[in-house]
């Protein structure tokens, strides 16, 4: 079931890149996404059993984010797929209107070919119970995203793709060093019976050598930290979303944020067995509030409105380091908030691209009365703004209550009022920009009024998920985060 | 077996040191081929269990891909992209090797000290490994060019590898395969953008990339 998988997208990937013609390999990747998901369903519906001792295996917290992950492919496959017919996604030469930069794209086999061996990659990271491999996986995710994010082949792109493939390779190869001293404070004095297999480790965890797993938990936050956006090693992170295109800034963003999440949440569950959880708890949690703090500070007054989506996350990915580091009902509300935060996000980065082909602008103070000149795309913007501000009736205000109303409950309260106070402020900035952008008056030059239904059903249906999400919780969901949360050392509300 | 081991950690060393002083790129891709070319050897030597099959595996694969494919590719985009042959750092380099044998001291201070639980195949294992590490997030950070980013790169591996020798009973080496693997593609896409870069800029300079900075909150 696992390997299925993995190399069901692996083998569309190797077909894309055979298929001649343009028709045939959109429907591949629509259906390629489709059986993903409907198998990613079945893992969910009856769970594949856990075999001891086995390196890849769907724990609860592995099936949250591999359920994440799947519905988010989906949803930009067939996004991804109209828009490789329109005008910024197609052949021949185009003119970047903000930088008057000419560009072309890459071709589009290589395009579906790499979108599909992320998803294989993904996968690969949710499986994974085996650290080493966790590690082989998410450098993967990096190696197969690069391409994505010089499909637009113009300078900014390129300056994006070198800044990110240079530094999360140097982080990923740090938590490399992070993945030896594991081995290290497991194994014996004669040097054997060093293990990489979480659930190993975490039953093991009370003879691991606490100062080795320190230094391992370190390493391995710094490592899979700079993956996934925390200050001060989320550099590449706005370059690398404003640039790419569309439907894979809403991967990036929705899923491959949450995989490096989910390495750094293993390490966590680790260093909470062996009794360190405040050690690790502490950190993980003060890595979370100063990205929250900073990613505020540049979402106020940013120019850029995918580089404003692409802060907001740094500050969700902050807000649930600080839930799973303060722990208890904590890491419920963080996972929760990152299903959340995942749909918006990506429901979000998917009406930016609408925004983007209308006005062929990335600029906010370019794009005005977006409401009147695209409803659909306009109004899913507003309620995308109401979702990712954590505003009632949407998930994401459920969440974001759960996390911090435990963070007051455990003794962290000057902690969530910080929390609290950079939320405010980036709420007020994304407004300030977003109700400018869609109310406002109509701009006079030509803009394309087209809204075809491909390019509005995958936000609108990201972001019913959170309306939804809001207003109720599935018992099914609620299991698997409540034993998720209790699997990576927190407990449940 | 551990005075061969012993001289291959001098070699690396040593090469750290030549590596940042050098100024002739061309110069500089040979030493890291050297480099990866007698880190191959190690998990040969470094096996007490005698040769195992995944073992001659990782270490001829290693030494295959670092001590030639790496160049070869590098040695290309070097050629295609006509780019000066000077390296043009942006710390000296009499200051780096100053600061080279600074760091070497501390690595050997700081490796004595180190309660490693159990013996390593040479006293020498962990200082030549956080060296070789140091070495290579230096010549990331302080040297102009995208392809001797690329070379920091790859020397920050061989570190991590040498350090990695210390745990060969204990981690899989079928995951040592994948990390390989990984790292050969890394090396591969940057080959590739680094060609790219030319192509777009006229220059590999990666410190000229910064119409993306921000320009302040």
């Amino acid at each position: 079931m696992i390997l299925a998988l993995v190399f069901l997208p692996l083998g569309a990937a190797l077909a894309a890149m055979l298929i001649r013609l343009d028709r045939p390999r959109r429907v591949l990747l629509v259906f390629a996404a489709a059986v993903h998901f409907a198998l990613t369903g079945a893992c969910w519906l009856s769970p594949p059993a856990c075999v001891s001792g086995a390196w890849l295996g769907l724990d609860p917290a592995g099936r949250l984010f591999l359920g994440i992950t799947s519905l988010l492919f989906l949803a930009a496959a067939v996004y991804a797929v109209h828009s490789l017919g329109q005008s910024r996604g197609g052949r021949g030469r185009q003119t970047e209107a903000d930088t008057g930069s000419v560009f072309v794209n890459a071709p589009e086999a290589v395009f579906t070919a790499c979108l599909l061996v992320f998803l294989s990659t993904m996968t690969l990271v949710a499986a994974s119970q085996h650290l080493g491999l966790l590690w082989v996986a998410v450098e993967a995710t990096t190696l197969a995203t690069a391409p994505l994010i010089y499909f637009h082949r113009q300078p900014s792109s390129l300056e994006a793709t070198w800044k990110y493939l240079l530094v999360c390779s140097v982080g990923i190869a740090l938590a490399l060093l992070g993945t030896f001293l594991v081995v290290v404070a497991a194994a014996a004095a004669d040097g054997t019976g060093g293990t990489l297999l979480v659930p190993e480790l975490v039953a093991r965890a009370g003879q691991l050598q606490p100062a080795w797993l320190k230094a391992a938990f370190i390493f391995l936050l710094v490592g899979y930290g700079t993956k996934m956006g925390l200050v001060p090693m989320h550099t590449w992170l706005p370059d690398a979303h404003s640039e790419a295109p569309s439907p894979v800034s809403a991967l990036l963003s929705g899923a491959l944020l949450n995989c490096a999440f989910l390495g750094i949440l293993r390490a966590h569950a680790i260093c909470a067995a062996a009794g360190l959880e405040l050690f690790s708890g502490q950190l993980l949690a003060g890595f979370g509030l100063l990205s929250m703090v900073v990613a505020a500070a540049f979402i106020v007054n940013q120019p850029d409105y995918k580089r404003m989506l692409a802060y907001s996350s740094v500050e969700n990915m902050g807000l649930m380091a600080l839930g799973a580091g303060i722990g208890g009902a904590a890491t419920y509300g963080a996972l929760l908030h990152a299903v959340n935060h995942s749909v918006v996000k990506a429901g979000l980065f998917l009406v930016a691209g609408n925004l983007l082909a209308a006005y062929r602008t990335k600029a906010v103070a370019k794009v005005s009365g977006a409401a009147h000149v695209l409803p659909v795309s306009g109004g899913l913007w507003l309620a995308g703004l109401f979702a990712i501000g954590g505003t009632p009736p949407f998930g994401t205000f459920i969440s974001e209550f759960t996390l911090l109303r435990a963070a007051f409950g455990r003794g962290y309260g000057i902690w969530a009022a910080v929390a609290l106070l950079a939320l405010t402020m980036a709420f007020v900035g994304l407004a300030r920009a977003f109700l400018g952008m869609a109310l406002g008056r109509e701009p006079e030059g030509p803009v394309s009024r087209c809204e075809p239904w491909a390019v509005i059903l995958p936000p609108l249906v990201l972001l019913a998920v959170s309306f939804g999400l809001g207003l109720w919780i599935p018992p099914g969901l609620q299991a698997v985060l409540a034993a998720a949360s209790q699997l990576l050392g927190g407990g449940a509300p | 077996m551990s005075g061969v081991i012993e001289i291959i950690l001098i070699f690396l060393i040593l090469a750290n040191l030549i590596l940042l002083g050098a100024s002739r790129l061309r110069n500089a891709i040979r030493i890291v081929a050297w480099q990866g070319l007698v880190l191959g050897l190690m998990p040969l030597l470094a096996h007490r269990d005698g040769l195992v099959w995944a073992a001659i595996l990782l270490g001829a694969g290693s030494a295959g891909i670092k001590g030639f494919v790496f160049p070869a590719l590098l040695n290309r985009a070097l050629r295609e992209t006509q780019a000066s042959r000077e390296i043009e750092p942006f710390v000296g380099y009499v200051l780096s090797l100053l600061a080279g044998v600074g760091v070497l001291a501390l690595s050997v201070w700081f490796g004595s000290r180190l309660p490693l639980p159990w013996p390593p195949a040479s006293n020498l294992l962990v200082p030549a490994g956080m060296f070789t590490v140091w070495t290579g997030l230096f010549l990331i950070v302080t040297r102009r060019k995208a392809i001797t980013q690329v070379l920091g790169y790859v020397v920050l591996e061989n570190g991590i590898f040498t350090l990695g020798m210390v745990l060969v009973e204990a981690m899989p080496l079928l995951v040592e395969l994948g990390v390989l693997l990984d790292i050969f593609v890394a090396v591969f896409v940057m080959g590739i953008i680094v060609f790219n870069i030319n192509r777009e800029f006229d220059h590999i300079d990666s410190d000229q990339l910064a119409a993306l900075k921000e320009g302040g909150p």
